[in-house]
């Protein structure tokens, strides 16, 4: 059978398998619809939990960009999963004791004000909205390819597909979706690194694989990664830091803090049954999420050498000079997984010297030894680009994998970026149904239009992120982090301040989000253009590109929820402390006992 | 907020540091901080900053929660506000 037919076949029935699920346990209540009636265990929430979370980002993007960026990439890695560490300590198991729907909810009991839910229901929006974005553009990467269109086609095809499903669902279908797509995924990111670790070390576990020595050889793969990529300029892949170590040290602060603060995840911990369980449950989350996560930095580091081998064959199992004039592959003999990626527009191949052959390497690099020996190979530049977003779905193709595996990857990728696509727009639509329509416009509001208030915010979502998915502000991981940031400077505070200081009132904690979610949003405007839209950015006014102590603006987050925090609490100390009962309510949210079923109810 | 129930929180907030302090030293301090020189180490063919970046600190979070789990039921019981 031919790959295009098994990939239509395996992502078909994946699909069905999805679509079924979704029918058969099809909300009924908003109760349902929102947090699945709360009756799901710790484990089987934990599954559905990080398939949730476990994105385009993470699927798709992220070891591409480890791929690239070496030990710098372990941010994401550490980023994405420390944070659960900071959501089990700190928020999920109080804000399950508070016993409601959604964060906003949360945020305007806790400061007995409309005013405090209406700007969490903005920072919420703005941090999901970016976040969708950016699995817009993994979704149209994974299209793109796999119908073999244009990009701009593939982001198209996605939003519609994301529409349907999405509005079908509610949090009950999705949690057991989610729990199917996690299977899917996992699957389809394990099978291929398997394989790959098995043909390059020996070793089946690609965690094991990578710290083994290539096959034939005595020496490590790292090591020999570490050798092939400096002399190609790109840095030293086991030691290149992002940017700096400060930026490395706030951006991986950025994520962790923007996962503990993000809605769609903390929605998650209002569907298990007791306080303790939420507690339990985010570290199941975080069992299933570690098994992508671990073999996340082999399927990168395997990847690249994959690639450099592709191109320069007698370079990295035998020891073939790099610079060699027959050492790179000529463009006519090039593997048809490349002609297929071309397609794309992701992948593309110039012949700056018109030698017929391919050179990659850094040709920014300012090692002045590789910029010689490239002069005189005569070399022009480098003429291959490959787009970091298409580094995991053409993994198994790169490494010549049977075509099952190729297609299983393909259903794997859609199901990452379907099912957090999914959980967001719910976030979404909870906050502009429930928070805002229902708690502010219009409490007299029935059931039945709360829920279609909810699908049209869904659909006017899907529109907004399909349009700026088209030219996103960055890669689906980069984009990913700036949501992260946003909810980081935003929400994190308010949510932690409201648990764990008594004494912190509306009009400090309103400040607080305020300043946090303004500061960051002038920072990453400055840099990606204002709302994302490409012309508008307005670097001059900050002072040129990563102004601030050469923080980008990825990693921005940290520095806002530091700004957060600070005017917070300067401004709690010049109003008026919060009522007695408020007081109270913090007191009751911290102890365990008397836990009731989430439910949806404005007080 | 009644004698025991402060007696609760302070027993849980040691909890809480003692784990992020753990949380804190393997991911920013090995991972980023001491990196380069725990890159000295080796672990098989992984030098040992790159490992606690990109291996170790996940499996140390995963035990982190778990350990926090179990322990704050250990004071939810023993301060008698379990569920």
């Amino acid at each position: 059978m031919d790959l295009q037919t098994t990939i239509y076949l395996v992502v078909g029935a994946s699909f069905s398998l999805y679509i079924g699920i979704a029918i058969w346990a099809r909300a009924g209540s908003t109760s349902e619809f929102y947090v699945a009636g709360g009756g799901i265990s710790p484990r089987l929430n934990g599954m559905a939990t990080a398939a949730d979370w476990m994105s385009a980002a993470s699927f798709i993007s992220m070891a591409g960009l480890i791929s690239n960026m070496g030990y710098g990439g372990g941010l994401f890695l550490m980023g994405w999963t420390g944070g659960y560490v900071l959501l089990a300590l700190l928020l999920a198991p109080y804000l399950r004791k508070f016993g409601k729907f959604t964060v906003p909810q949360f945020i305007g009991d806790r400061y007995y004000s409309k005013s405090a839910s209406t700007v969490a229901v903005l920072c919420l929006l703005t941090a999901s909205l970016t976040y969708v974005i950016g699995q817009m553009t993994g979704v149209g990467v994974a299209f793109s390819r796999f119908l073999g269109v244009s990009n701009e086609t593939g982001v198209y095809v996605g939003m519609g597909i994301v529409f349907v499903y999405a509005v079908l669902g509610g949090m009950k279908g999705i949690t057991y979706t989610q729990v199917a797509q996690y299977v899917v995924l996992i699957f389809a990111y394990t099978v291929p690194a398997i394989f790959i670790s098995m043909q390059l070390t020996g070793n089946p576990i690609p965690q094991l694989g990578l710290g083994s020595s290539l096959i034939g050889q005595d020496i490590s793969l790292l090591q020999k990664l570490d050798t092939i990529t400096t002399e190609l300029g790109f840095g030293q892949y086991t030691t290149t830091t992002a940017g700096s170590t400060l930026n490395m040290f706030v951006y991986t602060l950025s994520l962790m803090i923007g996962t503990a603060g993000l809605p769609h995840v903390i929605m998650r911990f209002f569907t298990v049954p007791t306080v303790a369980a939420a507690r339990s449950s985010a570290g199941w989350a975080l069992v299933f999420i570690a098994i992508l996560y671990t073999t996340a930095p082999a399927v990168a580091a395997m990847a690249k050498t994959n690639l450099i081998r592709t191109i320069t064959p007698g370079v990295v199992m035998e020891n073939a000079d790099i610079y060699g004039k027959d050492s790179a592959i000529e463009y006519e003999q090039r593997p048809d997984w490349m002609k297929r990626w071309e397609k794309t527009g992701l992948l593309k191949f110039e012949d700056k010297n018109g030698d017929g052959r391919i050179q990659y390497y850094n040709d920014a690099t300012k090692n002045e030894t590789v910029k010689a020996k490239a002069e005189e190979a005569g070399w022009k530049g480098n003429e291959l680009t490959v787009n970091a977003d298409i580094i995991v779905l053409a993994n198994p193709e790169i490494a010549l994998l049977p075509n099952w595996v190729i297609a299983l990857v393909a259903a794997g990728g859609l199901a990452a970026a379907l099912s957090t696509a999914a959980g967001l727009l719910l976030a979404i639509s909870s906050a502009i149904s429930h928070d805002l329509v229902k708690g502010v416009f219009n409490p007299g509001i029935s059931e039945k239009g709360e829920l279609m208030a909810g699908k049209i915010a869904m659909a006017c979502s899907i529109v907004v992120a399909g349009y700026l998915g088209l030219n996103p502000p960055g890669f689906a991981a980069g984009t990913v982090a700036l949501a992260f940031g946003i909810a980081a400077s935003s929400l994190f505070p308010a949510i932690m301040m409201g648990i764990f200081s008594k004494k912190m009132n509306k009009e400090g904690a309103i400040s607080g989000m305020l300043a946090g979610l303004s500061i960051t949003l002038f920072y990453v405007f400055a840099h990606k253009g204002i709302f994302f839209i490409k012309g508008t950015e307005y670097l001059d006014v900050i002072g040129g590109a990563n102004s601030f102590f050469g923080i980008t603006p990825e990693a921005f987050g940290a520095i806002g929820a530091m700004f957060n925090f600070a005017t917070a609490f300067a401004v709690d100390k010049f109003t008026k402390e919060p009522p007695e009962h408020i007081q109270h309510l913090v007191e009751n949210v911290r102890t365990p006992r008397g836990s009731k079923a989430v439910d949806g109810a404005h007080a | 907020m009644d004698k025991s129930g402060a007696a609760y929180w302070k027993a849980t907030l040691g909890l809480l540091t003692k784990i992020l302090a753990i949380w804190f030293l393997v991911s920013f301090g090995a991972g980023i901080l001491f990196a380069d020189l725990l890159n000295n180490i080796h672990l098989g063919g992984y030098p040992l900053g790159f490992w606690f970046a990109q291996q170790g600190s996940i499996y140390i979070f995963v035990a982190l929660i778990f350990v926090y789990a179990k322990k704050m039921g250990e004071i939810d019981r023993k301060f008698d506000v379990h569920e």
